[in-house]
């Protein structure tokens, strides 16, 4: 089949079931809902407590799972490939610890200087991001022209365990209230409450996929090693620049707003890769919008399972991921 | 074709030159064997050749053009590499990773067409791996790798093609298929090659011209039948060694002897 076709079939289907779980999404909980009726314009909206529901108090959530979700995938796929490593996962090279610590300070410190209607919270960790993607950045780039993969996995992992030191060292200077509120933010929660902060990360979000589209052909050559995608006409460095930046950048945006939601960035691409093949012109959408109705998924369960008790979504993709992650590790061996 | 004038290399500033003022020429349908002993520089060489290292000094020429000149995409598209051995991280067929080789033909967002597919089978038909095509690359025996990788390599349509030791992890039944692959290709197709190997039978059975590398320098350069000589074999690789024309093939044969310290 042309890969034309299979972008049709592939993009077609998943688009169609991503769609399908972000409307049906919001009309389960606590009170059920009729899209029907929360889509029926000849009622007033102040009537119509449906769509009230639906769209005030239920969507800005499955969007911001769908937004997170399609972000943590496609960069999960990104990085593996700029990585030559299956096993990569956008949190590999400490943007989310860096995006974790700059929210433990804004919640230790009880910073309180929100901006655009975003919160002081997520505004400090994705400076926190930002910060954790510089580092690494120029420890990679500092040896020689380019990135080199090895040094930019080292220096990923080393601040990874170094972040979490200090995100340990502020949860046990930090009070009681104030450390239960840094352990829930770890676990990952998609109760962004308003369209607000959807709308302050969907430019970070919207530039990253905008070089994501360029960057397919490239990353199937580079997963044969730099030498070959060099001769085969990649510029090997600028492509790699690019992957790198546009990949942390989307990961820090999409950890500010939900947490550090784990293992969608493996599973994912993982699962699509046994659904599509590895072609990165079909992984990459495949995993974007798989990744948003997986994520989205994960959140009603987390929501329902245990209600009216709602179990942190990061729990919820852990407990699918990491055996899934483990099947995989064996199964490769 | 491709010719490097006075090219010099080291991969850091205080280490010694690893490529040490080589001049050599690749003429237009040639089929270059460059051969050395381990860490003579034959790998780095064939990376200042390709472009994807450039030399500390001197020039490489793709036909005029400086290759600092040209974009990695120019380059692509008029030489292709095959190196010793391709890893994958993921698991590619083996059309796909033929068709990878229309890349610098291709715009950013532009899918192959018909035209690639037919030049990617057509390359897979070259190399005798026609049958191969929906195969998962890991699959392949070492043999079959290099055969779909050499094809990658066609598929690019290059005027030159650089092989960095084609037989060096294959078996004796494969080196032969790879040296009467290259030959073929190089005879009937007029492909310009390159080769840098260890195989003194490849080099002796299917090269016009040697290149001999030492510590980095040419030590002889010339037609294969003068070059191949038993004083040259042993100031190569400290062995003496005897040099025969076969009488069935007709090419000239190396067997060593013995090994002498210089």
């Amino acid at each position: 089949m042309s890969l034309r076709r299979r972008l049709v079939t592939v993009v077609g289907s998943f688009g169609i079931l991503t769609l399908a779980v972000v409307l049906w999404a919001p009309t389960v909980g606590s009170t059920p809902i009729s899209l029907a009726r929360a889509f029926d314009a000849a009622l007033p909206w102040a009537d119509n407590v449906d769509a009230q529901i639906f769209f005030v108090a239920r969507l800005p959530r499955v969007l911001a799972g769908a937004l997170i979700g399609a972000t943590l995938a496609a960069a999960g796929v990104v990085l593996q490939a700029l990585l030559r490593n299956p096993l990569a996962t956008p949190f590999t090279l400490g943007v989310s610890a860096g995006a974790a610590l700059g929210a433990m300070l804004a919640i230790a410190w009880r910073l309180d200087v929100g901006a655009l209607g975003v919160s002081s919270v997520p505004i400090a960790s994705f400076l926190g991001s930002l910060a954790a993607i510089l580092i690494v950045y120029w420890l990679a780039s500092s040896q020689r022209r380019g990135l080199s993969t090895n040094v930019l996995l080292l220096a990923g992992v080393t601040l990874n365990s170094f972040f979490s030191a200090l995100i340990l060292f502020v949860q046990y200077l930090a009070d009681f209230a104030e450390s239960f509120r840094t352990v829930r933010w770890l676990m990952g929660d998609l109760d962004v409450g308003s369209y607000g902060p959807l709308l302050a990360a969907t430019p970070f979000i919207i530039t990253a996929f905008a070089v994501f589209a360029t960057l397919p052909r490239a990353l199937n050559l580079l997963t044969m090693g730099d030498d070959v995608a060099a001769s085969r006409g990649v510029d090997v460095v600028r492509a790699q620049q690019w992957a790198f930046v546009s990949a942390s950048l989307a990961t820090g945006a999409a950890v500010s707003l939900g947490g550090p939601v784990g293992f969608i960035g493996i599973v994912v691409p993982h699962l699509v890769r046994l659904m599509v093949g590895a072609d990165h012109r079909v992984v990459l959408p495949a995993a974007t919008l798989f990744g948003a109705a997986f994520l989205v998924l994960c959140d009603l369960l987390a929501r329902t399972v245990m209600a009216p008790v709602e179990v942190p979504v990061g729990i919820i993709t852990a407990l699918i991921g990491g055996p899934f992650f483990l099947w995989l590790l064996v199964r490769q061996s | 074709m491709l010719r490097a004038d006075d090219v010099s290399f080291r991969y850091h500033a205080d280490t010694p030159l690893v490529v040490d003022g080589v001049t050599l020429e690749v003429a237009r349908g040639d089929l270059v064997g460059i051969l050395g002993p381990n860490g003579s520089g034959k790998t780095t060489l064939l990376r200042l050749l390709s472009g994807t290292r450039a030399p500390t000094s001197g020039t490489v020429r793709l036909v005029a053009e400086p290759l600092h000149g040209l974009s990695r995409r120019d380059i692509a598209r008029r030489l292709a590499v095959v190196p010793q051995e391709v890893e994958l991280a993921f698991e590619y067929t083996a059309l796909e990773i033929v068709l990878m080789g229309r890349h610098p033909h291709l715009g950013l967002f532009q899918v192959e067409g018909p035209g690639d597919y037919a030049i990617a089978r057509e390359a897979l038909a070259a190399t005798g791996t026609a049958h191969l095509e929906s195969r998962e690359f890991h699959t392949l025996s070492g043999g079959e790798k290099q055969r779909v990788v050499i094809a990658a390599a066609l598929a690019q349509a290059p005027d030159v093609l650089l092989l960095d030791e084609p037989t060096a992890s294959l078996d004796l039944g494969y080196q032969l298929d790879i040296a009467a692959l290259l030959s073929t290709l190089n005879r009937d197709r007029g492909v310009t090659m390159a080769i840098s190997t260890h195989d003194l039978h490849l080099a002796a059975s299917i090269c016009r011209t040697l290149v001999l590398m030492r510590g980095g320098r040419v030590l002889a350069h010339g037609p294969a039948d003068t070059v191949l000589t038993p004083a040259h074999v042993r100031a190569l690789y400290d062995v003496e060694a005897d040099v025969h024309v076969h009488p069935d093939t007709g090419h000239l044969t190396v067997v060593p002897v013995r090994r002498v310290r210089a």
